[in-house]
């Protein structure tokens, strides 16, 4: 996050080549929008989330979780993995390194907000339920949608020629979404067969200032996972081009061995 | 294809029935799991309020049967993976003039028919030890042709991808397990479906298994050509 | 004979059976090979040499269409490396023995070259000759592979490799662990498949058992051809590849 100052003049020439800039850190004019969009409503979802919004009849003050339980949900599992699987179908129709390093980027950023959301499930479970952990269906596929992204992103750490394990992620990156949803329904299925319905964090009844809260947290959480996942980019985007200096480096020095 | 597929299949049933390797490793392992079920879950355990009444044990044995198999599979799809790893043989079938698809049904094949005869040994051993009465053999026939197709199917593609890599024993686990998940569950509800009825609420069960199987069969004769393709 | 071997090609194209420029391979991320140029032309028995490390190896590899290019282009027997589909027909038409000789333990020598055979699409007929050839009939047919030593490990490989019938063979350092016989096995079979047409490359440590068949040396430092010598004509030694093509 933290830039390198730059004077005016230098602002000036940076904005006619895009090298020096992307020298200095992974901040940019798109993150910096995020962050500060990212700081003002999380801020705001504070306020009204803790202090403004009343507690419910049924759940009391647990409701408050609720805030950040959902839209972490949401962003991970409907919008970060959803950016995996368009960036990795991308990928393997035009080959593009960028939607690689992206579909890569969007699963870091799933797997933390799906941690969020489990965390954040279980701490709210406890005073609802009694237990940390009821084998809600929702979570309980959370739970397993997490560890199908935490081994997408153990592939894409294989040490293989660079090609190779792109074309490897893009695959993972589609199946790995199919087996979400299957996952998901079949779970859900599971758990409707043995059980009456319990109560749900998402089963929440919202009015007013509960519901502006929502959406507050919605946006936050929106914004801090588009921040995130700028930053992420751009260091992946950084360590690629590295990789590439350092092969060039690499190639001179593997042609120099044996001569003297 | 398919005379590829057969191909690959027999050869590594003939390597199977030489080195016995399955036979007198991974099955003895499936029947060891099966008892120490019985000494983490103890067996004088009863069910309340369950008429019949039934021990801990048997009211859970369909799941303890799948997650036995679901173990064994891992080591079974090592063990087919390893026989390739072992001289550069991956590399013996790249340069072959084989259908990838054919070799990814091949090796899948090997692994079904091997993990069907582990099923029936291994179930038989279920029946014993944890005293359930067969029923239903229909619906169980169906449940174990199509969790194992899904099992067999999943799990080579999987093991193909980490094919070949420094730390294949460890990554193959993490992505097979949550990938079926939903076939342990298929599988365990269908069982308990046919053992303890009732009977039509394990068809549906075994349909999601049966389109999980074909989905895989589908997934792999499209993808294992460029996960075998380089490592 | 050098003169022939230059400018015969059975398809009658003048393209060379393996065409490299600036050709780039990595391992993981190292450069095996640093920008490679090289031209082996129909019909030759090239003989690579080098120090260990040197990327005789990776250069065997990528011919085989094993591995690709990261960049650069190889073009091999006509088809393009550098694509998956390229790749896949030239795996096709060459033989590769290797470090490793991609047998099967459990399986008995007649087994796996039956099945090698069958997997390279030759005829179940070829396997017989084959393993006639390579001294392994008899007594050692039947034989797992696990009992063997390395030397006849190697001339299974060979059987499997002859049955093949690849029009590019890719020795990687065939004398290695190999009695006199066997030697003269390796050496003879080269030469048999250089008359039926087929074009050699060789690397190799042993240099008086491989300069004895070969026609051409390519010397080969730090991932890159550095030199490219045709044996009959020493006097014209230092001829660089990339001149000779000019």
């Amino acid at each position: 996050m933290t830039r390198v100052t730059t004077t005016q003049s230098e602002d000036a020439k940076s904005a006619k080549s895009k090298a020096p800039r992307d020298a200095f850190g992974t901040a940019s004019k798109l993150t910096r929008v995020f962050g500060v969009a990212a700081f003002v409503l999380t801020s705001a979802l504070l306020v009204f989330a803790l202090v403004i919004s009343p507690p419910e009849v049924i759940q009391g003050e647990s409701v408050r979780l609720f805030y950040i339980h959902v839209p972490s949900a949401i962003v991970s599992l409907y919008l970060a993995f959803s950016i995996t699987l368009v960036g990795s179908i991308i990928y393997l129709r035009k080959k593009s390194i960028f939607w690689d390093l992206m579909a890569g980027a969007a699963a870091e950023i799933g797997v933390i907000f799906c941690a969020i959301t489990l965390i954040t499930g279980m701490l709210w479970g406890r005073p609802t339920w009694g237990v940390y952990w009821k084998w809600d269906p929702r979570l309980t596929s959370t739970a397993v949608s997490f560890l199908l992204y935490v081994g997408y992103l153990a592939v894409r750490k294989l040490e293989l020629p660079p090609h190779v394990r792109r074309q490897r992620a893009a695959i993972l990156g589609i199946i790995s979404f199919a087996n979400l949803i299957i996952v998901r329904y079949s779970v859900q299925w599971w758990r409707s067969l043995h059980q009456g319905t319990t109560l749900d964090p998402v089963d929440t009844q919202l009015d007013g200032s509960m519901l502006f809260s929502f959406f507050l947290g919605m946006l936050a959480m929106i914004a801090i996972g588009a921040w995130l996942l700028v930053h992420r980019f751009r260091v992946a985007w950084m360590e690629e081009r590295k990789a590439e200096q350092s092969l060039a480096a690499a190639i001179v020095e593997r042609q120099s061995e044996g001569r003297s | 294809m398919l005379s590829d597929a057969r191909l690959i299949a027999a050869k590594d049933l003939r390597i199977e029935a030489s080195s016995r390797v399955l036979l007198t490793q991974v099955l003895p392992f499936g029947l060891m799991v099966l008892l120490l079920f019985g000494f983490g879950i103890s067996p004088d355990r009863q069910v309340l309020g369950e008429v019949p009444r039934r021990s801990v044990l048997e009211q859970v044995s369909p799941g303890l049967f799948w997650i036995t198999v679901l173990f064994a599979a891992l080591l079974g799809l090592g063990r087919s993976f390893s026989i390739e790893a072992a001289d550069g043989n991956l590399d013996g079938l790249r340069l072959g003039g084989l259908d990838p698809a054919g070799i990814f049904l091949g090796k899948a094949a090997a692994v079904i028919v091997q993990l069907a005869v582990l099923e029936v040994i291994v179930g038989v051993g279920a029946i014993l030890l944890f005293g359930v009465s067969l029923a239903n053999v229909g619906l169980l026939a169906v449940t174990i042709v199509g969790a194992t197709v899904a099992i067999g199917c999943a799990g080579t593609l999987y093991a193909t991808l980490a094919a070949g890599q420094r730390v294949r024993e460890t990554l193959v686990p993490l992505l097979v397990l949550p990938v079926l998940a939903p076939v342990l569950l298929g599988a365990t509800q269908a069982t308990e479906a046919a053992l303890f009825g009732p009977v039509s609420d394990g068809w549906p069960w075994a349909g999601l298994l049966g389109a999980f199987a074909l989905l895989y069969i589908a997934i792999g004769i499209v993808a294992f050509g460029s996960f075998l393709e380089e490592s | 004979m050098s003169e022939a071997s230059k400018s015969a090609r059975p398809d009658g194209s003048n393209r060379p059976a393996v065409q490299l420029r600036s050709a780039v391979a990595l391992l993981g991320s190292f450069p095996a090979l640093a920008g490679v140029d090289l031209d082996v032309h129909h019909n030759d028995v090239a003989l690579l040499q080098g120090p260990n490390g040197a990327g005789k190896t990776t250069l065997l590899r990528l011919c085989a269409g094993l591995i690709g290019p990261s960049s650069g282009t190889a073009m091999v027997l006509g088809q393009d490396v550098g694509s998956a589909n390229g790749r896949r027909r030239v795996r096709r038409s060459v033989g590769l023995m290797g470090h490793s000789t991609a047998l099967y333990d459990d399986l008995t020598v007649e087994q796996n070259v039956q099945f090698w055979a069958a997997a390279s699409k030759a005829e179940s007929e070829t396997v017989v000759p084959a393993l006639d050839r390579t001294g392994l009939a008899g007594r050692l047919q039947t034989v797992k592979v696990s009992a063997l030593s390395a030397g006849q490990r190697r001339r299974t490989a060979l059987a499997v490799l002859l049955c093949r019938r690849p029009s590019l063979w890719l020795l990687d350092e065939p004398h290695a662990g190999l009695d006199k016989d066997g030697r003269e096995l390796v050496n003879g079979l080269v030469l048999e498949a250089k008359d039926a047409g087929a074009t050699i490359l060789i690397a190799s440590h042993d240099l008086d058992w491989a300069t004895s068949v070969a026609t051409r040396r390519i010397d080969v430092v730090g991932g890159r051809v550095v030199e490219g010598t045709v044996v009959e004509d020493a006097v014209v030694k230092g001829t660089v590849v990339k001149d000779a093509d000019a």
